[in-house]
């Protein structure tokens, strides 16, 4: 029987198996961020070695200010040492580091696939959830915990269950101003927020082929929001193109070689998944989410569910506990709900093509409310800067900032005031996510642009898109 | 980390479905260091407490269960974040045993790995325990890791499932890291082949 892609890449990464049937898996490469510097003074403390620092690459993003450029501008005594402290350690233990001053730095799962650190056929870890994220250039790629943190600095290698396998074939060609974001919101409301818990997913299916890297990207970032820890995508000419030339990427000879190897990773036609689901995404509209959890989604022409149709009385109370924490109505149309605030940013959409995307429709419009548009990197900024899409934003209102999380998690100044109500591109409509009675509505940039010029969730598809080219 | 065996407590009931990691733990403290004193008030800080950091009106805060070391958690218990401070603010409040329908992934291994212990149960069976939990507040329950029973409701009693890898890891409180380290001629046996087998990448 064929091995599927994840097996592939599994497989030939197995240092040793245990009795009980866990893997000691090799790592090969891992990201650290600045809320994990403290693993390195464990280290300093046990006097434990750092394995393989040649493999490890660190950059703060979660407390950085987008306000400011520089180390010693961090009011924040906490979020300046968290920073400060990333750097020293990468500094003493020999860690490749981006640091605040350097425009290479910015949110991880953003600098992993753009500097070449992700790669096809890899095994790759960080300490956050969301590194899920770098399956879309077909690499194992997972969230760990801090106590995994130290175990790879220590040992480079990690013990795993090895997962079910899930393959999700998303089938269709997409409408206008409807991708990635759309896609994997409308998938978490149909297997829910658990489906995928104890599974690897493969995204497969026409769709899936058609969409860019930063569509991938975006689709396997919110694979933790379906329980899932790995989200993987078959490496393609298009995942090629998007590696070529990058940094820490093969080049030369082994470039060529690279590709033959990365050529044979897809899964077999005979490979065999524990489960199979399929979408078709032809008639997919934007989605938005109204409730507390990602699977509380609707389609923007689409009514918000009422409790009172719902038969088990544990998910009845569970919705009737959303709508009211989010201050909405069974029935009521999104399009009829006004917004606080917009963010358009995090590492679900904030590359190039997401603030494209946005500033398409920010263009020769004004924001109607307080947004902040944050750059996933340094490089991404000065791409955007490059294509001037800095200026359709200011002259829209909107806040053009320094890369980071932002308001993506209510840790580095930029957050909601208690019972605002965003638009955001992040991926987490987790009740305070974005500060204390914070209400989160998760969409795709174009949406959180129109929800900017309109002041309410608007249907993006109804608005006449700037050509930026023109620009 | 300390070994587990066995262990008896109060148990509290939470109702919370998809109770993610953002809600055991708020991002705003994850900087701060373990040795805080304020660290117990960061466990489920927002359902706990008010912004003025007066009590709300919470199960939790409540006589019996104040005490409570064993929580009684709905489907997807601690689905989201990965930080493993939601396990940290857990032992600082003296939980020990999570039992619920499901857990996230990363979670349930953050649990496993600071030994504390995650108990997955039926929907149903932890719906008749939270249930049995409201209407006898104060109830100890024990989780025996052995057997892989939970018992103490009254007559009820259920058995439980964990990988044997899982549950060695919890029986003997050893550190992975020295466990591994183990490994190491494999280790380097492996690096010697990735040389070659992956040229490309180095
Ligand atoms: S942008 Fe948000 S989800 Fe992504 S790594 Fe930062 S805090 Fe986590």
């Amino acid at each position: 029987m064929g091995k599927t892609l994840f097996e592939k890449i599994w497989d030939a990464h197995v240092v040793a198996q245990s009795d009980d049937g866990q893997a000691l898996l090799y790592i090969d490469r891992m990201l650290i961020h600045d809320l994990h510097y403290r693993r390195f003074d464990a280290l300093r403390e046990s006097g434990r070695k750092v394995r393989r620092p040649d493999l490890l690459f660190a950059t703060p993003d979660h407390s950085t200010p987008t306000d400011i450029t520089r180390i010693d501008q961090i009011e924040d005594p906490e979020m300046r040492s968290t920073v400060a402290g990333l750097e020293r350690n990468a500094r003493e233990f020999g860690v490749t580091h981006f640091p605040l001053s350097d425009p290479r730095h910015g949110i991880v799962h953003v600098v992993g696939p753009e500097q070449g650190i992700t790669l096809p056929g890899i095994v790759h870890v960080c300490g956050d959830s969301h590194t899920s994220t770098h399956g879309a250039l077909g690499c194992i790629s997972f969230g760990i915990g801090a106590s995994e943190v130290e175990h790879v600095l220590v040992t480079q290698t990690l013990w795993q269950q090895k997962p079910r396998t899930m393959r999700l074939n998303v089938d269709g060609q997409l409408g206008p101003q409807v991708g990635g974001k759309d896609v994997i919101i409308a998938l978490i409301r149909k297997i829910s927020a658990a489906g995928g818990a104890g599974y690897a997913i493969e995204y497969a299916g026409s769709a899936m082929q058609a969409m860019s890297m930063e569509g991938r990207m975006t689709v396997c970032n919110m694979t933790i929001e379906a329980g899932a820890r790995f989200g993987i995508v078959a490496p393609d000419e298009e995942t090629f193109r998007y590696v070529k030339g990058r940094p820490y990427a093969p080049s030369g000879d082994k470039w060529n070689t690279a590709l033959a190897r990365w050529r044979e990773l897809p899964s077999d036609p005979d490979a065999r998944f524990d489960r199979e689901v399929s979408l078709d995404v032809s008639r997919l509209g934007p989605m938005v989410t109204w409730g507390n959890s990602p699977e509380e989604a609707v389609q923007i022409d689409e009514p918000i569910p009422n409790p009172a149709d719902i038969d088990d009385p544990d998910r009845r109370a569970g919705l009737s506990a959303a709508l009211e924490y989010m201050d909405l109505k069974a029935g009521q149309m999104l399009a009829d709900v006004s917004v606080d605030k917009v963010f358009v940013g995090a590492c679900t959409n904030s590359r190039i093509e997401d603030l494209r995307a946005a500033a398409a429709v920010a263009k020769g419009r004004k924001a109607q409310v307080p947004t902040l548009i944050v750059p996933g990197s340094g490089l991404v900024k000065a791409q955007a800067e490059a294509e001037g899409l800095d200026r359709i934003f200011e002259e829209a209102g909107m806040l053009w900032r320094q890369p980071g999380c932002s308001m993506c998690v209510a840790m580095n100044g930029d957050m909601l005031s208690p019972g605002e109500r965003s638009a955001s591109t992040s991926n987490r409509n987790f009740r305070g996510r974005q500060g204390p009675q914070s209400r989160t509505h998760l969409l795709s940039p174009a949406m959180a642009a129109a929800a900017s010029v309109t002041g309410r969730f608007a249907d993006v598809r109804e608005l006449t898109l700037a050509n930026l080219d023109q620009s | 980390m300390d070994a587990f065996t066995l262990h008896t407590g109060i148990a509290v009931p939470l109702d919370i479905p998809n109770c993610d990691t953002d809600q055991i733990i708020p991002a705003r403290f994850l900087r701060k260091p373990v040795d805080d004193p304020q660290y117990p008030r960061f466990f489920l800080a927002d359902l706990r407490f008010d912004t003025d950091g007066s009590e709300k009106d919470f199960i939790l805060n409540e006589a019996p269960f104040r005490n409570a070391s064993v929580i009684v958690a709905d489907r997807n218990w601690g689905c989201g974040s990965s930080r493993e401070n939601a396990v940290t603010a857990m032992l600082k409040n003296n939980v020990a045993v999570v039992i619920a329908p499901s857990f996230g992934d990363i979670h349930y291994n953050n649990c496993v790995k600071r030994g504390l212990l995650p108990v997955r149960l039926s929907a149903e069976e932890c719906a008749e325990l939270r249930d049995y939990l409201k209407r006898n507040p104060g109830t100890q329950l024990t989780a025996d890791l052995d057997d892989q029973v939970v018992s103490g409701a009254g007559n009820l009693s259920y058995r439980f499932e964990i990988s044997s890898s899982d549950k060695q890891r919890l029986l003997t409180g050893l550190d992975d890291v020295d466990l591994t380290l183990r490994y190491q001629g494999d280790i380097e046996a492996f690096e010697k082949r990735r040389e070659t087998e992956f040229d490309w990448l180095s």
